[in-house]
């Protein structure tokens, strides 16, 4: 017998995020996911931007029917508070059943917020598509990445925040009409003094590719090679908490456990053992590739690629067959 | 100033995950249960030491049963004054949040620091819950705090490939990232006082959970890793394009 699973009429909001008025990946994920899990259920998705937004017709291209836009510079600065109100007050005028937002920086200080204003089930950092039949489940890592747990939502609102680089962006649609909508805005109870980013990278929570390193470097004058092997791929570097303890690196290149949490394509780890507490910031990688001249290192467990051999040889000749790889694809 | 920090039990860093036959529940045998080490070392050390600077208590307080009890002991050993259990197992963030909202509603407190997220749901939401609950800001992800006057605090926030600069009146939420302070051990005289410090245990409020854990399964295994000889970089790259697809 085929249950009936949509007791009342569902409209996914999305909330896309932007970067100085810029909406790029992140955006275009949360659009995705919102899509698909509209798709899901038999209804459409809705983007909504706030503040100053350069490209937001392309938010269509990824499945938004419209983007709704409030247009107030009251909402340029991103205040939790502020946003979290905003947003339950639109989802509530459209009949949002569901709203979907990146578990970014951004997305974590609204996600909660907006579960506790509307009193909504939630769940914070999905990996995958909801499943409808039968009840609203959906799925996260849970244990640093050792394993999945499934969540059942049972209230009307669901409020998810989609984990980055848990799936691709896929462009199904073509430009969104935008549609200005006013709302009352709080005034923010936050000053910014400042915002400083480090230009010209990608930053290791986004990055599809990492070059990572350890203390088989055994100082910080022999990065070079990993700085070279990252520009020929376009990788972010990164490294293992004993020499960010030790400032050979910055510490915002500290991945693992009680550092950075990565989930990219590919994860290059040089002269790093593997022990469990940085395992737990990278097992989310698609690919691992290991290089460590210790054939016991327990990162060869956890691997897909190994080379057991000298580093300061292997990364060199590994920098030079992407080169020779890069410059035969023309 | 009147601190209240959040703490959490969690299974330590290094604790195979197995579930139970139904897979609907963590299998605790041979579990050993750590603070959730944001919590300990970063965000009840900050607030040992805003009251080092301008006086006054920290609180503790956990959403749990008295299996929880020896973890907060711990906090009490590290420094805090008291602490509070709210008698429950949750199901979910928001009843932690909730709880502890209708618990701090009563008790007026300058800040309400947590760890930025728990090792074992990563979700980064309890923070962002009381704060809403509680009409407070929050600011997530901070690595230096300074409060000038008692009232005006300076905030280092991370975020993604940066830093954000910020400035909040108490009362507020805030969850600690690295940096925030240094990890503190507890010594023996610390330890003994924990024994006598009040841990005062109170029912739970009314609150229907959401959203709640049904299933658990692990990730598909590995399979065994593919070694490569030093000299065969040129398949290594191969692979990592034909195979892996990656590059």
């Amino acid at each position: 017998m085929k249950h009936k699973t949509l007791k009342y009429k569902h409209m996914v909001l999305v909330f896309a995020e932007s970067q100085k008025g810029n909406f790029k990946k992140t955006a275009f994920e949360a659009v995705t996911y919102g899509y698909k899990t509209a798709q899901a259920l038999g209804t459409e998705c809705v983007a909504l931007a706030l503040g100053t937004a350069n490209n937001a017709a392309d938010l269509g291209l990824y499945g938004a029917s419209k983007v709704l836009h409030v247009a107030d510079a009251a909402v340029d600065q991103i205040d939790g508070q502020v946003y979290a109100k905003v947003i339950a007050d639109l989802s509530q005028q459209v009949g949002a059943t569901v709203i979907v937002l990146s578990h970014t920086s951004t997305g974590k200080s609204i996600h909660g917020r907006l579960a506790a204003r509307l009193g909504a089930g939630s769940v914070a950092g999905v990996n995958s598509i909801p499943t409808v039949d039968g009840g609203f489940k959906v799925k996260k890592g849970v244990f640093s990445g050792k394993a999945i747990a499934e969540y059942e939502i049972k209230s009307a609102v669901k409020v998810l925040s989609v984990m980055g680089n848990s799936l691709q962006p896929a462009i199904v649609g073509s430009a969104a009409p935008i549609e200005a909508i006013a709302v009352a805005i709080p005034a923010s109870r936050i000053k910014v003094k400042s915002v400083s980013r480090i230009e010209g990278i990608v930053p290791l929570p986004e990055a599809e590719l990492v070059v990572s390193a350890g203390r088989g470097l055994k100082g910080p004058e022999n990065w070079g090679i990993i700085e070279d092997l990252a520009a020929t791929l376009g990788a972010t570097t990164a490294c293992s908490r004993p020499v960010a303890d030790v400032h050979w690196r910055p510490h915002h290149e500290h991945v693992g456990q009680t550092g950075i949490a990565i989930r990219p394509n590919l994860y290059i780890a040089i002269g790093i053992s593997g022990a469990i507490q940085h395992l737990a910031g990278v097992n989310n990688s698609k690919t691992i590739v290991v290089i460590n001249k210790d054939p016991e290192a327990p990162f060869f467990k956890a691997a897909d690629y190994g080379v057991v051999g000298d580093l300061f040889e292997v990364v060199p000749a590994l920098n030079e067959a992407i080169k020779k790889y890069k410059a035969a694809q023309g | 100033m009147k601190l209240l920090v959040c703490v959490s039990k969690t299974p330590d860093t290094t604790t195979k995950i197995v579930f139970n036959t139904s897979n609907t529940e963590l299998d605790t045998n041979g579990v050993q249960y750590i603070m959730n080490p944001y919590d300990e070392w970063y965000a009840l050390v900050r607030a040992l030491e805003l009251k080092e600077i301008f006086g006054g208590t920290v609180t503790l307080i956990n959403v749990g049963s008295t299996e929880n009890d020896q973890v907060i002991r711990k906090g009490l050993a590290i420094g805090a004054d008291d602490a509070v259990r709210i008698d429950l197992n949750p199901q979910s963030a928001l009843s932690v949040a909730y709880q502890i909202a209708e618990y701090a509603r009563q008790e007026s407190y300058d800040l309400i620091l947590l760890g930025k997220e728990t090792i074992d749901y990563n979700g980064s939401e309890i923070g962002a819950m009381i704060a809403e609950y509680l009409d407070q800001p929050f600011i997530s992800y901070a690595s230096k705090l300074d409060i000038a006057d008692g009232k005006t605090a300076s905030i280092q926030r991370e975020i993604e490939g940066g830093v954000e600069e910020l400035e909040v009146e108490t009362p507020f939420v805030v969850s600690a990232a690295k940096g925030l302070a240094e990890q503190r051990i507890p010594n023996m005289k610390g330890i003994m006082m924990a024994k006598s410090k009040a841990l005062k245990v109170v029912a739970p409020a009314a609150f229907e959970d959401q959203a709640v854990a049904v299933q658990y399964t692990l990730p598909p295994a590995k399979s065994s890793v593919k070694m490569i000889a030093p000299d065969q970089m040129e398949e290594l790259v191969k692979l990592l394009h034909e195979e892996a697809k990656v590059i």
